[in-house]
């Protein structure tokens, strides 16, 4: 199908749905590389218009990768639920960030709506939204999951703790985690970054993170973010697994250059759930705009746009917590902050309204046009639109990955701005062990209390 | 004496168990100013690795004085801004580096080099010279022949598969400045790819990573580099297939 707008004389024309969609994307590097952008501003705001005339109805007819392709699209639309769609069925894609922004847009009518979206229905809405659109929206979803403690609560911002070494070295890992836990990190997700993705390896941290979480008492969830073969072998052998974790894209190719189909992360996911560990919210996965694009996966369909669909994938597993990590690829796909910030509270938003437990990675490299005062405004920014979590790492340097993401002090700072607080379990053990003297005023103990374990 | 506003932790002894930023202490629950501004600083030292342009001539003189004989040679990548979000500009040569390689018509070689600004100026200025003088005795003691050596600006690792093709070389190393870490904006990779040629992918190179005063030495990396070089002539390829613990396979800038 061809879409056009007409403005001041002038016609535009898209010949097909996803030009539509990727000429009306707001302006980032990848979209450039992948020669999908809009050849200039014009150009995109007048697709912009022509999106905003397009019935909802349309992404149900066509499709930017073809059924017959691909697995994702088929899980899409097989799983689209029509029933919870209807209550916004005759609207256009402008009708509805109209009603997304409505006082009829409340928490449980979002909820309801959520299975009714396909995540090019969401990807077209926040095309057309400005940044304070994605957070005002976004802010009125809620997402709730539960391992051993709940998170995604009204009033509360979460943390991984990302106690990372560039040679898995147990005892610097246990010195990131003990430094972490002081600063109050680690609700969400006690989680490494393995250097070595070997079985063995795998799961000597696993029983690591176990032990000290078991120790401590801690109401949290350990992840070794190995592939997630290696996690299916880990719990063969007996290792304590509590999440399953996987990158995962938006498309059948981008997904197998991850060494990953529906089918294995089905596999995971019941693997993780046998052991019964906690709640039924087993699976961690981690997204970003530009995989696909980096995978050569991309079938001519924009970043923003299979990055969502990244997310239809993940909510047909019901996971703990799903992570954008905005910022990792590199300046090829997102060019500076303003790229960063934009994408990364797009990608929290399309995430919540597809009913998925959004966090944020948020975080940058150093070839990227980007510094701390760029995080600190997206930061701000997810803090205000509730994210479920963010990173935490040490100083905000990550020695294993390379990257800045943000520190046990950002998040605190984010808590005390924002007046959010830690899961509520987590927030109890917080005050019963004496690290906080008060989480209401986010006030850390000044008698530092915690008996220091020792380290090896 | 006044009282500091900065609370420390009394876990900084942990500090030797992991180069990780712990202990930091804190001001109210935010970063104490020191620890702010040594931030800023290890940042702005990579990012000045990223952006300063690399100092060819001086590079150049220095590769000379080795007995190396230099072609200097651009990418289609015309500056840093293009480079930084066009990595497939930054793969090939612009057209008159591209003349200038075909003119030579160099004769067959076992080895091409390629030294390469990639990500980092710092790392080809710290170390490409001081693994050549490793390096180079070890391949003429193999009795390994070395073809032209290009000295390229902008450039990214696949650069290596244009060069090494129009060189006749059977294989193509490419030294090249990594994307700087916070603590290591001076790391320089090596990549090694046989039969190169445009349009070889990641999987078919193998890397050495991490070579810099602090990480891997330019000595132990020209040791690994020769073992590599001859397995990948006895074998005939180069990538997964030859991944060993000393060379693990790796993407690069």
């Amino acid at each position: 199908m061809v879409f056009q707008h007409t403005i001041r004389g002038l016609t535009y024309r898209f010949s097909d749905l996803k030009t539509l969609l990727a000429k009306a994307t707001p302006a980032r590097s990848g979209d450039f590389l992948a020669g999908v952008a809009a050849s200039d501003e014009s150009e995109r705001v007048a697709a912009q218009m022509a999106l905003a005339d397009l019935p909802l109805k349309t992404f149900l007819s066509e499709q930017v990768i073809p059924y017959e392709d691909d697995e994702v699209t088929r899980l899409i639309v097989d799983s689209h639920d029509a029933e919870n769609f209807s209550k916004v069925s005759h609207l256009t894609v402008g009708d509805f960030r109209n009603w997304l922004l409505s006082d009829a847009a409340d928490e449980a009518a979002l909820k309801t709506l959520a299975p009714g979206l396909t995540p090019e229905m969401a990807a077209a809405v926040s095309k057309i939204m400005r940044v304070q659109d994605l957070i005002l929206v976004a802010r009125k979803c809620r997402v709730v999951t539960k391992f051993r403690n709940t998170l995604g609560l009204a009033g509360r911002l979460s943390t991984r703790l990302q106690p990372n070494h560039p040679t898995d070295d147990p005892a610097g890992i246990a010195a990131s985690v003990l430094d972490g836990l002081m600063y109050g990190a680690g609700d969400a997700v006690i989680g490494i970054n393995p250097a070595s993705d070997s079985v063995p390896a795998v799961i000597t941290l696993l029983h690591m993170l176990d032990e000290i979480i078991l120790r401590q008492n801690i109401p949290t969830q350990s992840c070794v973010l190995a592939h997630v073969t290696t996690t299916i072998e880990a719990i063969a052998r007996g290792a304590p697994v509590d999440l399953v974790f996987q990158s995962i894209a938006g498309t059948e190719a981008a997904n197998k250059s991850f060494g990953v189909d529906l089918a294995l992360l089905r596999e995971g996911h019941d693997a993780g759930l046998s052991l019964k560990r906690g709640g039924d919210n087993v699976m961690y996965f981690e997204t970003g705009q530009g995989s696909a694009l980096s995978a050569e996966a991309h079938h001519g369909v924009d970043q923003q746009t299979l990055e969502a669909r990244a997310y239809a994938v993940a909510r047909a597993f019901n996971p703990l917590l799903v992570n954008t990590v905005v910022g990792f690829i590199g300046p090829e796909y997102l060019y500076n902050g303003k790229q960063i910030i934009r994408a990364g509270l797009e990608d929290h938003f399309c995430g919540k309204l597809l009913g998925v437990p959004m966090g944020c990675d948020i975080c940058y490299t150093n070839h990227a046009e980007a510094d701390q005062d760029d995080m600190d405004m997206l930061l701000t920014l997810l803090g205000a639109a509730g994210v479920n979590f963010i990173m935490g790492v040490p100083g905000a340097d990550d020695i294993m990955l390379n990257y800045q993401t943000t520190s046990f002090h950002d998040a605190l700072y984010a808590r005390r701005v924002l007046n959010l607080a830690p899961a509520p379990e987590f927030a109890d053990w917080l005050e019963r062990a004496g690290i906080f003297e008060s989480v209401a005023q986010i006030k850390l103990n000044a008698a530092n209390p915690l008996r220091l374990p020792q380290l090896a | 004496m006044k009282k500091s506003e900065v609370t420390t932790n009394p876990w900084t002894e942990f500090r030797k168990l992991t180069a990780a930023r712990i202990a930091l202490g804190r001001a109210g629950t935010s970063l104490p100013t020191s620890a702010h501004l040594n931030f800023q600083f290890d940042h702005a030292q990579a990012r000045d690795a990223v952006h300063r342009p690399l100092d060819a001539d001086k590079v150049f003189e220095d590769l000379r004085g080795l007995g190396l004989k230099i072609v200097r040679a651009h990418s289609a990548a015309p500056d840093r801004g293009t480079y930084l979000q066009r990595p497939d500009l930054g793969r090939r040569l612009d057209a008159p580096s591209r003349e200038k390689l075909v003119a030579l018509e160099a004769s067959p070689c076992d080895v091409a080099l390629v030294v390469a600004d990639g990500l980092s100026s710092f790392a080809i200025e710290t170390n490409a010279e001081k693994f050549l003088t490793a390096f180079l005795p070890l391949a003429k003691d193999s009795g390994l022949t070395l073809g032209p050596t290009t000295l390229a600006l902008q450039g990214r690792v696949a650069l290596g598969d244009e060069i090494g093709e129009i060189l006749r070389a059977k294989i193509v190393i490419v030294l090249i400045g990594e994307r700087p870490g916070l603590s290591s904006p001076d790391s320089m990779g090596l990549y090694l790819t046989h039969a190169p040629r445009i349009g070889r992918t990641d999987a078919e190179r193998n890397c050495i990573s991490n070579i810099r005063p602090d990480g891997l030495s330019c000595t132990e990396a020209a040791r690994k580099t020769l073992w590599l070089l001859r397995e990948s002539l006895r074998r005939g390829l180069s990538g997964v297939q030859l991944k060993d613990d000393a060379a693990p396979s790796l993407t690069g800038p």
